[in-house]
């Protein structure tokens, strides 16, 4: 078609030319009369031909590319669209793509929606609307290193997990030493059961019980550890012992007795277990000592119960195989919702007042107005920017392509056309194929808008 | 009248539109160096390398050396992180420059296979014959013909590591595979995380090189070129054997910072800024490159940060290498006199004094090197000789060995993830390198 126009052009043109040269020939009259004439044509020539370079021939194109193999050369069928339907990779990219077409302009809309109506009546509302149409003035590739900040793993980098771990810990504080442990291999004083510790062998009351820990993390240290002590003498009836770090400074000493260089354990907690039942608790002092009292008769266990070691509470797994498409559509809602809020707004605008007015008269309630008058009255708007935002999610790459950086489980259609393509795959043909059913998805929304537009010129 | 010439207007407009698009894509950079006087005079070549910000301007000086030699003006144009996507396009559209660096062989491999590369002249071969060890060779060769020059290396056998870490905790260096197992126990046992782990989608290639230099050492070089050229398959018992080795350590979330969740999230840079910057973990793998990193933290390479050669896991001491290869695009003087230039140890010199620098060319001796770890890993390349491997990931179809979230990368972070299932990582490895090689 291209090749046709690109032949025909230059002819044209010279023809057009000598038309205008001629003047008001007969033949030019007749045209007018008899609906698209040459003339019209050769007014919208220039643009058919630059349509046709820039658009419609790279469409041709990618379809007829779509059914050859990567290297161009052999002719394959429709393999590039089954293709897409197989492996895991490419499941997965379609399966998010569905989740982001169903999910985020929904969500965008109704965002939206609540951010135009409740800003309509307040005061500062242009500066509230300034604010949340601020981050469309940001480049997507910019948001989306912003956001793989925001979900940074480590909750020291990560804001969204320093705050899970700040809200986390304001209920319950994990202190502690999490990871500690005795040391592995048999014939050791203590063994791990569970999530406790407990001590291998049956303690008498009026003995001491020896309790090494490995794998303290400095930073659970006290800020000046006190060196481990010898458990003092047991009294009748009592168990003494000592729970510290078995580790010397630089290496050495011996395992399994509190060495010089070795530091005490304080705040541990410590029971005496006799029959699965406790019978005696006591708390570390800051030497790693303890005496726990009135034991009673007969042989105990003495466990470190699981609260000393509770593992640190390290925040959601945003960027994991299951939060990642759901993480990067937040994204995408920090970025579009003011879009959805500035049209709708003047959509909102543009709804004749009487009507609410007249239903508030009437006795209902700001909820009922809402749901009964404002929607119903919005709904084209509702539906332009939910179409266009369809649009827009299907072909979303730069937030997918930065925050999920190149996770199989993040990936996209528009990402994965991309990958096949250019990406490493290198091939085109796949690439193409994929580039197609895209466009195919975005034919019925773009139709939609088209005769929406039509309506609305009528 | 005034119709005609719009149409014409338009006309010619769109003409300089479709010309303009013929021609976009270069994006050459001004700065090219001023010309001088030599047999090359008014010459112009095109460079176009990866290298941007210091790489880029050490680069620069070296083609100022060749400017000045030669007097041909070369201009530089940076190709950005994807080579092949800034290439491809322009072979397409017949206009590549006239050298361009490639961070694969395996790209050399790819272009020459479609015709795309200028053998080298015979005098550039005769130069690359006397500085480079016949492998090299034949890394940058294909079908018989010699395509390209090993321009810079990466050393890529070597762990970095916290001495403070070490002392702390008593550890020395480890020699081999279970001495490092054994390192990592003590550390741990003594409060230290042993390693920070960059298994992020975006640099899983610090798995593969983990894996290429226990699979080295296990399976030697024989086995090594025949798994890189996919003439054993991934399925073979001994790659079961690296994967089960390597899970000896990558198996143990306590032993990476930050537990197998972050692990799994982090970047090549933020696993070294663990280790020297916050201090997180003691040991961190990572090429001699790994010292640009360290600059960014207040850790001094050579007293905060050290290096050793990474242990041995069977009988061969590993000594890999990544690399940069220079191949020329366009005919004509100046593209095959600037890559003798770059086969000569004349370039390779004024390199090494720039630092951030290692040449595979055995002809420039380890006291051009200005800094002080460089000079060390220089002699250990220079002693591997005929040993030393090209990085096996770089060796295969980009689709397998460099792509984020496929291949190699994709199947090695999942084994980090699922470190138990090394017959269902071999399978999948094997599926996605008989898709990749076809």
């Amino acid at each position: 078609m291209s090749a046709a126009q690109k032949e025909a052009s230059p002819a044209a043109t010279a023809g057009g030319a000598a038309a205008v040269a001629g003047g008001g020939s007969g033949r030019g009259k007749a045209a007018t009369t008899e609906g698209p004439s040459w003339r019209a044509l050769l007014f919208l020539l220039p643009a058919l031909v630059l349509l046709g370079f820039l658009v419609v021939y790279p469409i041709v194109y990618s379809v007829i590319r779509s059914f050859f193999d990567g290297g161009g050369d052999r002719f394959v069928g429709i393999d590039n669209y089954i293709g897409v339907f197989q492996g895991r990779e490419n499941l997965v990219s379609v399966r998010n793509t569905a989740v982001w077409v169903v999910v985020a302009p929904t969500l965008v809309t109704i965002l939206g929606l609540l951010f135009a109506v409740l800003t309509e009546r307040i005061r500062w509302s242009s500066a509230f609307k300034l604010v949340v149409f601020m981050p469309m003035a940001i480049s997507f590739l910019a948001s989306g290193v912003i956001f793989r900040l925001v979900y940074e793993q480590d909750p020291d980098k990560g804001v969204a997990n320093a705050a899970m771990v700040a809200v986390h810990d304001m209920f319950r504080d994990s202190a502690g030493y999490p990871g500690a442990g005795p040391r592995g291999g048999a014939d050791q004083p203590v063994k791990a059961e569970g999530t406790t510790v407990v001590t291998a062998n049956p303690v008498n009351p009026g003995q001491t019980a020896l309790l090494p820990l490995l794998r303290i993390k400095p930073e659970h240290l006290p800020a000046k550890p006190t060196p481990a002590a010898q458990p003092p003498a047991a009294k009748p009836g009592e168990i003494t012992g000592t729970v510290w770090f078995d580790f010397t400074r630089g290496g050495g000493g011996t395992p399994n007795a509190p060495n010089a260089g070795e530091n005490g354990l304080p705040k541990i907690k410590v029971e005496a277990v006799r029959g699965g039942k406790v019978v005696a608790t006591a708390t570390t002092r800051d030497d790693g000592t303890f005496t726990l009292r009135k034991v009673g008769d007969g042989a105990v266990t003495v466990r470190l119960p699981q609260e000393n070691f509770t593992a640190a509470y390290r925040g959601a797994e945003w960027l994991g195989d299951t939060l990642i498409t759901p993480a990067i559509i937040v994204s995408y809602l920090w970025v579009w919702s003011g879009f959805a809020m500035v049209l709708i707004a003047a959509g909102l605008a543009a709804i004749p007042r009487d009507a609410m007015e007249a239903a508030r008269v009437d006795g209902a309630t700001e909820w009922q107005v809402f749901r009964r008058v404002t929607i119903p009255l919005l709904a084209p708007v509702l539906m332009v920017v939910l179409v266009t935002m369809t649009i827009n999610v299907l072909k979303v790459f730069d937030l997918v392509f930065i925050v999920g950086g190149g996770d199989p489980n993040a990936s996209v259609l528009a990402l994965q056309m991309w990958t096949e393509a250019f990406g490493g795959g290198n091939d085109q043909g796949a690439g193409s194929a994929i580039a197609v059913l895209l466009f195919l998805l975005v034919v019925p929304a773009m139709l939609f808008n088209i005769r929406r537009l039509r309506q609305e010129q009528r | 009248m005034t119709f005609a010439r719009r149409v014409t207007g338009v006309a010619v407009a769109a003409g300089l539109m479709l010309s303009a698009a013929a021609c976009g894509g270069g994006k050459s950079d001004e700065g090219s160096a001023p010309a001088g006087d030599g047999p090359l005079k008014g010459v112009k070549v095109e460079v176009a390398a990866k290298w941007t910000g210091p790489e880029e301007a050490n680069f620069r000086k070296v083609l100022e050396a060749f400017t000045k030699k030669t007097g041909a003006e070369v201009t530089y144009a940076s190709t950005g992180e994807n080579t092949d996507a800034f290439l491809g396009p322009r072979i397409a559209s017949k206009t590549p420059p006239d050298v361009a660096i490639l961070p694969q062989p395996g790209l050399l491999q790819q272009y020459a296979a479609k015709g795309s590369l200028k053998p080298l002249a015979s005098d550039v071969v005769a130069e690359v014959d006397k500085n480079f060890s016949p492998y090299w060779k034949e890394l940058a060769s294909s079908d018989g013909k010699t395509y390209g020059v090993l321009v810079k290396a990466a050393y890529k056998s070597i762990l970095w590591h916290r001495p403070e870490a070490f002392e702390e905790t008593g550890v020395q260096p480890p020699a081999t595979w279970a001495d490092l197992v054994k390192a990592s126990g003590t550390l741990q046992d003594g409060g230290q995380t042993p390693f920070a782990l960059a298994a992020g989608p975006q640099d899983s290639w610090t798995l593969t090189d983990w894996f290429e230099n226990v699979y080295l050492s296990q399976a030697g070089p024989d086995k090594y070129d025949k798994l890189a050229k996919h003439e054993i398959k991934w399925t073979d018992p001994s790659v079961g054997k690296a994967l089960e080795t390597l899970a000896e350590i990558w198996g143990k979330p306590e032993y990476l910072a930050g537990g197998l969740a972050q692990a799994t999230k982090t970047k090549f840079d933020g696993s070294v800024t663990d280790v020297f910057g916050q201090k997180k973990a003691a040991m961190v793998y990572g090429g001699d490159f790994a010292a640009a990193v360290v600059g960014t933290t207040k850790a001094k390479v050579g007293t905060d940060a050290k290096v050793f050669a990474f242990p041995k896991a069977g009988d061969t001491t590993p000594a890999l290498l990544g690399g940069d290869v220079a191949v020329a695009l366009k005919d004509g003087k100046g593209a095959q006199e600037l890559m003798k230039f770059l086969a000569s140890p004349e370039a390779g010199k004024v390199w090494a004094g720039l630092g951030g620098y290692l040449s595979p060319n055995k002809n420039v001796a380890p006291d051009a090197y200005s800094d002080p770890i460089a000079k060390q890993l220089a002699q250990q390349i220079q002693s591997a000789g005929d040993a030393a491997r090209y990085d096996l990931s770089d060796l295969t179809p980009a689709a397998f060995g460099a792509t984020p979230g496929k291949g190699m990368w994709e199947g090695l972070r999942s084994f980090v993830q699922n470190p138990k299932d090394v017959k269902g990582t071999q399978e999948k490895l094997e599926a996605e390198a008989a898709k990749a090689y076809k």
